[in-house]
């Protein structure tokens, strides 16, 4: 297996440079053959153009990834070089250990889900979860037996008589579902599938989603640019920018520890306050940072860079009156102007601006100190909560 | 309201002006006495009693619709894998490929006739089936290619991907997928290239010889030689023949129209 996985490459060796920084050392060879999938290195480009570029991302068997970014960002293309609906540029594809850049899509035994459902308008609910059992030529009581499961299973069982365009947009979409997941494939690709969906729909059919995931066991990979519904699928999410792969890591990684600015702010919100470096001092393990006359410490240090940035989640933040001291050096604060209040529900949330124009976002429970728009306020954090993170200038103000 | 009522007394008189050379045609058809009078004078069938019967007029007929069925299949199967091929694929100077497909639409069939003339000459096809179905097929390919493409064009390109993805190959994908859904379009491009073949007259003059001919070149030969109303009874069952097949194929787009 392990002489296969790297032979039909060109016959690449351990220790074999394939493209780019890839090479092949035992343990690469290895996790190749570990993997759900693995891709090492894979780039497409279009012309000159590389819209997906030198990317490597180990996908574990039955886990559920998510491949999450801006629109543009290259994940459809990454999907359809795994589906074998583009080929690969550069690099290295397997799929289970097996080298699959140059098998014909219909030979990888993946199921796909496409946002458009792509459910075939001539055949019924029914013929249409029966067409991948065709051909693979099982006993027709075997195969009506899975076609009732899988109807079963997205919850179509007496829909089975009707043609896709007498269902719901939902419906449509499981039915799409049962059809990729009858033959059991071991991997399941999904492009948006529930981007044409209205929100309530779409919350329902995530959870569904995420059952049948546990229920058949196979390796997802789903692709949305919605963060939050990455957040409430996923074991792990790969954060797309620009054909790169910026980090992967569980939701909870992604969004406490972010990597870099753009996974900061692209997951969940945040308030980012930017200083050159020349400003920093680093002392016990923590950075401070001059913003005006005011200090902002946080943990951590980032050498080498330009200008640095300290990401901060509302939650973390609060809001106290003018006047108010930190109690003690492992709390910062900042005085700042609020500029609306908005009430969620479970709380607060104000949207306020620094001295200096930076606006940031605090939310707070129900029972702390109230604010309205135009009230002076000291909003603070504690030290361990802000991420130190490398400020690339980029112009992505998306948080504002 | 009254440049509505211009309007339809223009299109009235067009489809008039359209409509009365073709149906002049019929009555004389029915003519009881042996000439081209109109109207005629008394009614009778013994001109299609004499083209029924003639066995030089059944074996053009004979002729005619053996070419044209055969033009019909060749015309759609080359018709079907050139749309295919051109709706499918991306490559440069893929808008000249399409122009060029569709060229004998615009050519004048004159061009081609003398063209294929000299052409069948050398390779021994004047005046056979192969040589009628080849000149046929080559100005019905064009009907053909313009009423699949409309059809594919309305296929989903990632219902293949997702056919692909199910495990099919290309060739299960086509016909278990795309054919179905773009019937409608191939049989009204079938129906079209019968037509043309079946009304075919130009080129048909230019490759016929006279063990050989198809109804229109006896029609016309008839016509240029004799005064026998016989020929308005053939005329009258060509066009009936044309006007049903038609209307099969309009019948055929309309349910396309219904299925997406
Ligand atoms: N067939 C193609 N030819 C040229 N460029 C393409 C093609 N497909 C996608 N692209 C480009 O590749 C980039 C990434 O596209 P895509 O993978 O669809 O992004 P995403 O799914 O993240 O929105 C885009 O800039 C897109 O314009
Ligand atoms: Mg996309």
């Amino acid at each position: 297996m392990t002489e296969t996985g790297a032979q039909s490459v060109g016959a690449a060796e351990p220790g074999d440079r394939v493209s780019g920084d890839v090479s092949l050392d035992t343990r690469t060879i290895q996790q190749i053959n570990e993997a759900g999938i693995s891709l090492k290195g894979v780039t497409k480009r279009y012309g000159d153009k590389a819209v997906v570029d030198d990317i490597d991302l180990v996908i574990e068997p039955g886990e559920f990834m998510t491949l999450l970014g801006p629109s543009g960002s290259g994940k459809t293309t990454t999907l359809n070089m795994i589906a074998g609906f583009a080929d690969v540029t550069e690099g290295l594809l397997h799929i289970h250990g097996k080298p699959v850049a140059k098998l014909p899509a219909h030979k990888r035994d993946i199921g796909m889900v496409f946002q458009n459902y792509a459910l075939f308008p001539h055949m019924t609910v029914e013929e249409n979860v029966a067409y991948p059992l065709q051909r693979r030529k099982m006993p027709k009581a075997e195969q009506r037996k899975r076609i009732a499961e899988s109807l079963q299973m997205v919850r179509l069982a007496e829909y089975g008589g009707r043609y896709p365009a007498e269902l719901s947009g939902g419906q449509q979409q499981r039915a799409a579902l049962a059809r990729a997941l009858v033959y059991n494939p071991r991997v399941l690709l999904m492009d948006e599938p529930l981007g044409a969906l209205d929100k309530k729909l779409r919350e329902w059919l995530q959870m569904e989603i995420k059952r049948i995931h546990q229920e058949v066991g196979s390796t997802f990979v789903y692709v949305t640019h919605d963060q939050e519904e990455a957040l409430s699928l996923s074991d792990r999410i790969a954060v797309f920018n620009n054909g790169k792969i910026e980090q992967v890591g569980t939701g909870v990684e992604l969004y406490e520890h972010p990597d870099t600015l753009f996974v900061g702010r692209f997951l969940g919100e945040s308030s980012v306050l930017r200083a050159p470096s020349s400003t920093a001092t680093v002392r016990d393990g923590n950075t401070t940072l001059a913003v005006g006359d005011h200090h902002v410490t946080v943990p951590g240090e980032r050498r080498g860079v330009e200008s640095l940035a300290v990401l901060v989640r509302p939650e973390n933040l609060s809001l106290e009156l003018p006047g108010y001291v930190p109690a003690s050096s492992t709390e910062n604060a900042l005085p700042v102007t609020v500029k609306t209040a908005t009430y969620l529900g479970v709380g607060w949330r104000y949207d306020v601006v620094l001295f200096d124009g930076t606006s940031g976002i605090v939310r707070t429970p129900n029972d702390a100190t109230r604010f309205g728009p135009g009230d002076q306020a000291i909003v603070t954090w504690d030290v361990r909560h802000g991420v130190l993170l490398e400020d690339l200038g980029e112009g992505d103000e998306s948080t504002t | 309201m009254t440049m509505k009522r211009v309007l339809i007394a223009f299109s009235v008189l067009v489809i008039f002006l359209l409509i009365v050379p073709t149906l002049v045609i019929v009555p004389i058809s029915f003519n009881a006495s042996p000439s081209f009078d109109f109207p005629p004078k008394g009614w009778s069938l013994q001109w299609y009693e004499n083209f029924l019967t003639d066995r030089e007029w059944l074996k053009a007929l004979g002729n005619s619709v053996l070419v044209a069925i055969l033009t019909a299949i060749v015309a759609t199967v080359a018709g079907v894998l050139a749309s295919l091929g051109l709706s499918r694929l991306k490559f440069r100077g893929k808008s000249l490929l399409e122009n060029y497909f569709l060229a004998p639409m615009i050519v004048p069939g004159i061009v081609i006739a003398i063209g294929l003339y000299s052409l069948f000459i050398r390779l021994d096809l004047l005046g056979t089936i192969p040589g009628f179905v080849f000149a046929h097929t080559i100005v019905a390919l064009p009907l053909v290619i313009i009423n699949v493409m409309a059809s594919l064009q309305g296929v989903d390109p990632r219902l293949a991907q997702a056919a692909a993805s199910l495990g099919a190959s290309k060739a299960r994908t086509f016909f278990t997928v795309t054919l179905p859904l773009i019937v409608p379009g191939v049989t009204a491009g079938a129906l079209f290239a019968f037509v043309t073949s079946f009304d075919e007259i130009i080129l048909s003059l230019f490759i016929q010889d006279p063990s050989l001919q198809t109804l229109p070149v006896k029609i016309y030969r008839s016509v240029t030689q004799s005064t026998d109303p016989t020929v308005a009874a053939v005329a009258v069952v060509t066009m009936a023949v044309s006007v049903v097949v038609m209307l099969a194929a309009q019948l055929a787009t309309r349910k396309r129209k219904a299925l997406t």
